[in-house]
């Protein structure tokens, strides 16, 4: 009996501890990289360093302004185009679709989550930038090569499309039904029901939704770099190419080691990503849960 | 009243098409990998490593990459399952739900799994350069594991919360141990452990960021943990952007290969997942 309950407590022990360890991964990865941007932020304080857009890592300067600009750029881009695509989606999916369509749709727009980055790159180059250079920009500019914040927008869009649609589709399923049948017993139409009460009772949800989106679209790296141009000048138009923070990250680490603050630089922009996508993702994910345990 | 019907109507077939764009775009995706990469695919990308022009356009193939990849998400995962069986278990099994200690747990995996693997990257690459790890097989497979520990973690979690609480309530009531019960978990949760197991290989195969400095790049299978190891979404990554037309395809060739295998875990996971509800 008595070893039954030492075998229990030790198991139970180390279970902690490991459990200990994978949550405290969130502070060393925090910590780590402080360390390791800290002798650049001796140097530089925090506003010098986002301000300023003299991007000359041999002669010591780092601005990251024109960086800061291209990830805002493409995230804008990919958010103003897959919100209205993936609250349409799945109020469908949710209130008008039948059983068998929904079982259809759910699973492919899923599939896409799946998709690795590289293979949204290689169809972003293929495809996306393409019609950018030929169909899309010569109506507004002179001359563009495709390679712009605008093709970076639109693969992010399609990339961020599985993430909207299913928290989107879970936050409106969380709607008391009662809610809707009152409205509905009210005489007003499925559409005015879905306007003026689900989509209001939806708001904090599909407002975490889309902040997570947005996490999730400033931390994609290879497929934004793949097309987005990576000139370290901030954007001013859609079609003009833009050099977002992952992409500068994943570009130079190999070569950075000889440049003195080169290699502090870019783990600054790691610390930077990784404290915007915490804040993002805890803010979300608190209202989520909050939304959950209501609606239980 | 008319104007309120064609709104709705309206509004209506704005849903349809948007569901119908969304979907399209898997397609779109599918298609054009298949379109670009099948003219270029042969027998030898997969069977052969490359030879010494290799990125030149001469002979050879992508059998170190392939074999690579295999090998990081693999080791990956396995040590994943290693952590996060026992995580999942611990959270749920010994610790009562309401616990702030079991909250804070699930808001950290939460947290850590929307962090972009191009972070997880750079920290793997100081904790290597810390620990005196060159780039290599170890690096990449230290790498994606943290990339993976999360989607497992919160994967399991979710088939744990399907077991019935009176399972657990019975196995406790006729006096098991803890230990006793979670034992009995582990085989309630079969299914989804290898639903689990399938997800995090499926992410550890395609990301690129991650491996990116941490496992290097070689033309060789590594034979040991030491050496560098090439990965399919890093090869396919390179030979894009080579200028050489026939390298090229060679990428698109490689995407094509890298697409179908992530297909197949897709569908399996569709599959499993489906069969569970």
């Amino acid at each position: 009996m008595n070893i039954r309950l030492v075998k229990d407590k030790a198991i139970g022990t180390g279970m902690l501890t490991l459990a200990i360890l994978a949550i405290s991964l969130v502070f060393l990865i925090g910590i780590g990289l402080y360390l390791r941007a800290q002798p650049i932020l001796d140097k530089h304080s925090i506003w010098e360093l986002i301000s300023s857009s003299a991007w000359r890592p041999m002669k010591g300067e780092f601005g990251f302004y024109p960086f800061i600009m291209g990830t805002l750029w493409v995230t804008g881009i990919a958010i103003i185009i897959a919100l209205p695509l993936c609250l349409l989606t799945a109020i469908y999916l949710v209130e008008y679709a039948p059983v068998r369509l929904k079982g259809i749709f759910l699973p492919i727009v899923n599939m896409l989550a799946g998709i690795p980055p590289v293979i949204y790159g290689v169809w972003g180059v293929f495809f996306i930038v393409p019609i950018v250079q030929q169909y899309v920009a010569p109506h507004f500019v002179e001359f563009s090569t495709g390679f712009t914040v605008l093709s970076g927008g639109v693969v992010l869009a399609v990339m961020i499309f599985p993430l909207l649609v299913s928290i989107v589709t879970e936050v409106l399923a969380t709607v008391p039904k009662e809610l809707k049948e009152a409205s509905l017993s009210l005489g007003a139409t499925k559409w005015e029901t879905i306007k003026k009460v689900m989509l209001k009772k939806a708001r904090p949800g599909i407002f975490a939704a889309t902040v997570l989106a947005i996490s999730r679209a400033f931390g994609e790296t290879i497929a934004v770099l793949m097309v987005c141009g990576n000139v370290p000048i901030a954007p001013r138009s859609v079609f003009d190419p833009g050099y977002p923070l992952p992409a500068l990250l994943a570009n130079n680490f190999g070569e950075m080691m000889s440049i003195p603050l080169y290699d502090a630089a870019l783990m600054f922009s790691a610390l930077a990503l990784f404290i915007i996508i915490l804040l993002f993702n805890m803010v979300s994910r608190l209202i989520l849960n909050k939304l959950e345990v209501r609606n239980a | 009243m008319r104007r309120r019907k064609l709104e709705e109507m309206f509004f209506k077939a704005l849903m349809v098409l948007s569901t119908l764009a969304v979907s399209a775009c898997l397609f779109l995706i599918i298609g054009t990998i298949v379109v670009k990469g099948v003219p270029y695919l042969n027998w030898d990308m997969i069977s052969k490593i490359p030879d010494g022009g290799y990125y030149f356009g001469r002979s050879g193939g992508m059998l170190n990459a392939i074999v690579g990849s295999l090998y990081i998400a693999g080791g990956a995962t396995i040590i994943g399952l290693l952590i996060s069986i026992p995580v999942s278990i611990y959270l749920n099994v010994y610790l009562k739900k309401s616990n702030a200690f079991g909250k804070l747990a699930k808001l950290s995996f939460d947290v850590l799994f929307g962090v972009p693997s191009i972070v997880y990257g750079a920290f793997a690459f100081s904790l290597m350069v810390y620990l005196g790890v060159r780039a290599s097989l170890l690096g990449g497979i230290i790498a994606v594991t943290l990339l993976i520990i999360p989607i497992m973690v919160r994967t399991l979690d979710e088939v744990v919360t399907t077991v019935p609480k009176e399972l657990k309530e019975a196995v406790l009531a006729l006096g098991a141990t803890r230990w006793e019960t979670a034992k009995v978990y582990i085989r309630q949760i079969r299914p989804g452990i290898l639903t689990a197991i399938l997800l995090a290989f499926g992410r550890g195969v395609g990301d690129v960021a991650a491996v990116m400095f941490t496992a290097g790049f070689s033309d060789h299978i590594p034979v040991s943990l030491n050496e560098p190891a090439a990965t399919l979404p890093l090869a396919v990554f390179f030979q894009l952007s080579s200028p050489i037309p026939e390298v090229q395809g060679r990428a698109y060739a490689s995407a094509l290969i890298l697409t179908i295998f992530i297909l197949i875990i897709v569908v399996l996971t569709t599959i499993l997942t489906k069969k569970r509800n």
